[in-house]
């Protein structure tokens, strides 16, 4: 419907067909009101008016309640996102694969999934993510060797059987033959184990070297200068899992930034705008 | 699945470093169940070494790995094989070493899913000698 049907036909002007009556109603008497119902009419030809106005009409609690919602969605996922980190003891759980050095297994764009858990030990032929000191992009690799030492140390701050045990270590000789040679847990070997016993046994300092599937040598040259081994605190985690192709995303969020922008305005819209 | 490991010289000065020569005869296509079903994309093999040492309770050395893809020919016949990567220990542990076990493993890569790392039944345990070779070329 052409524009200026609402505000009456221009003079001297032969329409062919009729003027659709509600225009025609407008003409003869009444004055033309400026305001909502002249836009609608003029929405017709511009949807996008017509969200604006949407917008516009929503009170001021609705758009709280938009927000709000919005938030809500926001905080579930970040709990989520927690809850995983919990569950699979590792601080990133969900990676996406950067480079090529591990094909023809992982190429650049999938996902893998993560553990971190203390009690499986790293051993060789695992894939490992790990980070090198001093470098923020973890990286990749398979176990290719490992050399630990099992310890068995006493927590500097011992807990509530801790006295019991020192009695018994006076009285029996195998626990004293036991408790021999024993160290002081250093900050090093210490972990989120046994806390009220006053000491622990677990998997010690376990040092590691990697290398690339696609790679033709081991990763020393990698990591930092006079670095010969990897350690536990340097793993992200272990890959129990994956899914191809679909980290594409995120490696384009990264690479162009303004589809990142895009996206998440877009999410945003999308958001604020359904009212349901 | 089976390998048989044989013939082996000693170990070096400073960090012990030792050689080893190896066969492998391996059957994937396992009768009524293939590894290679639907969701597998290829299969990482791989030779492990597990020993213990006076300095380490525990070491796994990879020695030899291999990739498998989908449609590869499924059956191994590797005949004096010899290591793909330096069996060097940490330290001096190797010499006189009792108990050197193989084991083979592989890591199924899905085309998506779990990644399951699985050790093959049977190992052969093996011990090193008592003395460094300085001649004997590799």
């Amino acid at each position: 419907m052409p524009l200026w049907s609402a505000a009456g036909d221009p003079p001297g002007w032969q329409r062919d067909e009729p003027a659709p009556p509600r225009a025609r109603k407008r003409k003869r008497g009444r004055k033309r009101k400026r305001g909502r119902k002249r836009r609608g009419t003029r929405a017709a030809a511009m949807p996008w008016l017509d969200f604006l106005d949407d917008v516009r009409r929503m009170n001021k609690r609705q758009l709280y309640y938009q927000v709000l919602n919005f938030g809500m969605i926001v905080s579930s996922a970040l709990m989520i996102w927690k809850g995983l980190m919990v569950v699979t003891g590792s601080e990133s759980p969900i990676v996406v694969v950067l480079s090529g050095s591990m094909e023809p297994a992982f190429h650049r764009g999938d996902l893998l999934f993560l553990t971190n858990r203390i009690e499986d030990p790293i051993r060789v032929g695992e894939i490992v993510v790990f980070r090198i000191e001093g470098r923020e992009i973890p990286i990749v690799h398979r176990v290719l060797k490992i050399h630990e030492n099992n310890q068995f140390c006493l927590l500097q701050n011992p807990g509530l059987l801790f006295p019991v045990w020192k009695w018994l270590q006076t009285l029996l000789s195998p626990v004293q033959t036991m408790m021999q040679g024993v160290q002081n847990c250093t900050e090093h070997s210490v972990e989120a184990h046994a806390v009220l016993q006053g000491f622990v046994w677990q998997n010690g300092d376990i040092k590691f070297l990697t290398k690339g599937d696609n790679n033709a040598v081991d990763d020393r040259g990698l990591y930092k200068r006079g670095q010969h081994w990897l350690e536990k605190k340097d793993v992200v985690g272990r890959a129990r899992g994956f899914v191809p192709y679909i980290g594409i995303v995120t490696i384009l969020m990264n690479d162009y930034p303004k589809f990142k922008y895009a996206v998440l305005f877009l999410l945003g819209l999308f958001v604020l705008v359904h009212r349901e | 699945l089976r390998k048989n490991v044989e013939d082996f010289t000693g170990p070096r000065e400073r960090s012990d470093l030792g050689f080893v020569t190896f066969d492998i005869t391996a059957d994937i296509l396992n009768g009524k169940k293939c590894i290679f079903d639907w969701n597998v994309k290829q299969l990482f093999v791989y030779l492990s070494v597990e020993y213990s040492t006076k300095n380490n309770a525990l070491n796994q050395v990879v020695l030899w790995d291999k990739v498998i893809l989908r449609g590869d020919n499924p059956r191994l016949y590797l005949k004096d094989m010899k290591s793909k990567y330096l069996f060097f220990d940490d330290g001096n542990g190797l010499k006189g070493n009792k108990n050197i076990t193989f084991t083979l493993s592989w890591n199924v890569v899905p085309n998506a899913g779990i990644l399951p790392l699985v050790t093959g039944s049977g190992h052969v345990s093996v011990p090193f000698p008592d003395t460094y070779e300085t001649t004997k070329s590799y």
